[in-house]
C-alpha cells in the first residue's frame, strides 16, 4: 500500500482525530475553537492537528496572532488516484472488448466442421 | 498504457481519461452500453453480496445503471442522465468511496464518443463532482481497507504511476 494512503488511514483511524477533522468542515478554526467543540485539551488538539497535517489532510496559516487550521483541498488526491486507477483498468478492458468484437464481425462467417 | 490524460480542462474536482479504440463510434457505443458486462471488472467492482454476472445500462434517460447477481438480484449504481446514441452518455454514479450505493451522493460520469481517423473512436471519460466525496472523507478508509481487488487495484495503480 502506498505510504501516503497509510498515513491518511492512520490519521483518520482515531475517533478523536476524526472529530477534530470534522470541526474544520465548515471553515478554518483556531486550536481553541476546535478544542471547545470536541471537549479535548488544547495540547491534545494540537497533537492531533500535527498528525492530520502530516497526512496532508489539514493545512495551517497565520492570521495576525492566530494560527488557523483548515481542510486541505488537495486531500482529495488519494480519492482521485484511486478512481484514476479504476477507470484506467475499466477503459483498457473496454478497448480490448470493443476491438475483439470488431475483429469477430470482420471475419467471414465460417461453418463449423 | 493505453489511456492518456487530455491536455485541457484541468479541474481538481473532476477526473478525465481518454482511450482510443480501433472501431467506429457506433461499435464503441454499443460495446460500452449494451455489453458493459463483458468488459467491466465485475469480479472486484460490484456492490451486491451475490456474484455479479452482468452490468446493465437501460437505454433511455432515467434508465437504471445496475449490476445483476447470479441469484437474479440487482444493485443500483446510478441513472442515465443523458442518452445520445453513438455520441454522448452521462450517468450518475451514486457509489460511495466504500463501494456502497448511496442515492444522495451524486457524482457524474460523462462519456463522449468522437470519430477519429478511419474507423476509429476517441472515447473521453470525465468523472466529475468529486468534491462531493469530501464531506464523506471518513469513508476513504474503505477504499484502502477493503479486500483483494481494491488493494490490488491501488497497488497496480501505484506500480503504473511509478513506472
Amino acid at each position: 500500500m502506498a505510504a501516503y494512503a497509510e498515513r491518511v488511514l492512520d490519521a483518520l483511524g482515531d475517533a478523536t482525530r476524526r472529530r477534530v477533522f470534522e470541526r474544520l468542515r465548515r471553515g478554518a478554526r483556531s486550536v481553541g475553537e476546535i478544542a471547545e467543540g470536541v471537549d479535548v485539551s488544547r495540547p491534545a488538539v494540537s497533537q492531533h492537528l500535527k498528525v492530520l497535517k502530516g497526512a496532508r489532510l489539514v493545512v495551517d496559516r497565520s492570521e495576525g496572532t492566530r494560527r488557523l487550521y483548515a481542510v486541505d483541498p488537495k486531500g482529495l488526491d488519494a480519492l482521485r488516484s484511486w478512481l484514476d486507477g479504476f477507470w484506467e483498468k475499466a477503459l483498457t478492458a473496454f478497448k480490448e472488448a470493443a476491438e475483439r468484437e470488431a475483429a469477430e464481425e470482420r471475419k467471414p462467417a465460417r461453418r463449423k466442421p | 498504457m493505453t489511456t492518456e490524460q487530455p491536455t485541457v480542462g484541468i479541474d481538481a474536482n473532476s477526473l478525465r481519461k481518454v482511450v482510443r479504440v480501433k472501431v467506429p463510434p457506433a461499435v464503441a457505443w454499443r460495446i460500452f452500453t449494451e455489453k458493459m458486462g463483458t468488459w467491466w471488472p465485475l469480479a472486484t467492482h460490484k456492490i451486491g453480496k451475490a456474484k455479479a454476472v452482468d452490468a446493465v445500462i437501460e437505454p433511455h434517460v432515467g434508465g437504471r445503471w445496475y449490476e445483476r447477481g447470479d441469484d437474479g438480484s440487482t444493485c443500483d449504481w446510478g441513472r442515465v442522465l443523458v442518452w445520445e446514441p453513438h455520441s454522448r452518455l452521462v450517468l450518475s454514479w451514486e457509489i460511495s468511496a466504500d463501494w456502497h450505493h448511496d442515492p444522495d451522493l451524486k457524482t457524474e460520469v460523462e462519456v463522449r464518443f468522437i470519430a477519429e481517423g478511419r474507423d476509429g473512436t476517441r472515447v473521453e471519460l470525465e468523472h466529475r463532482h468529486l468534491d462531493r466525496y469530501g464531506a464523506r472523507r471518513d469513508e476513504m478508509r474503505g477504499i484502502f481497507d477493503s479486500e483483494g481487488g481494491w488493494s490490488g487495484l491501488l497497488e497496480s495503480f501505484a506500480g503504473a504511476a511509478a513506472a
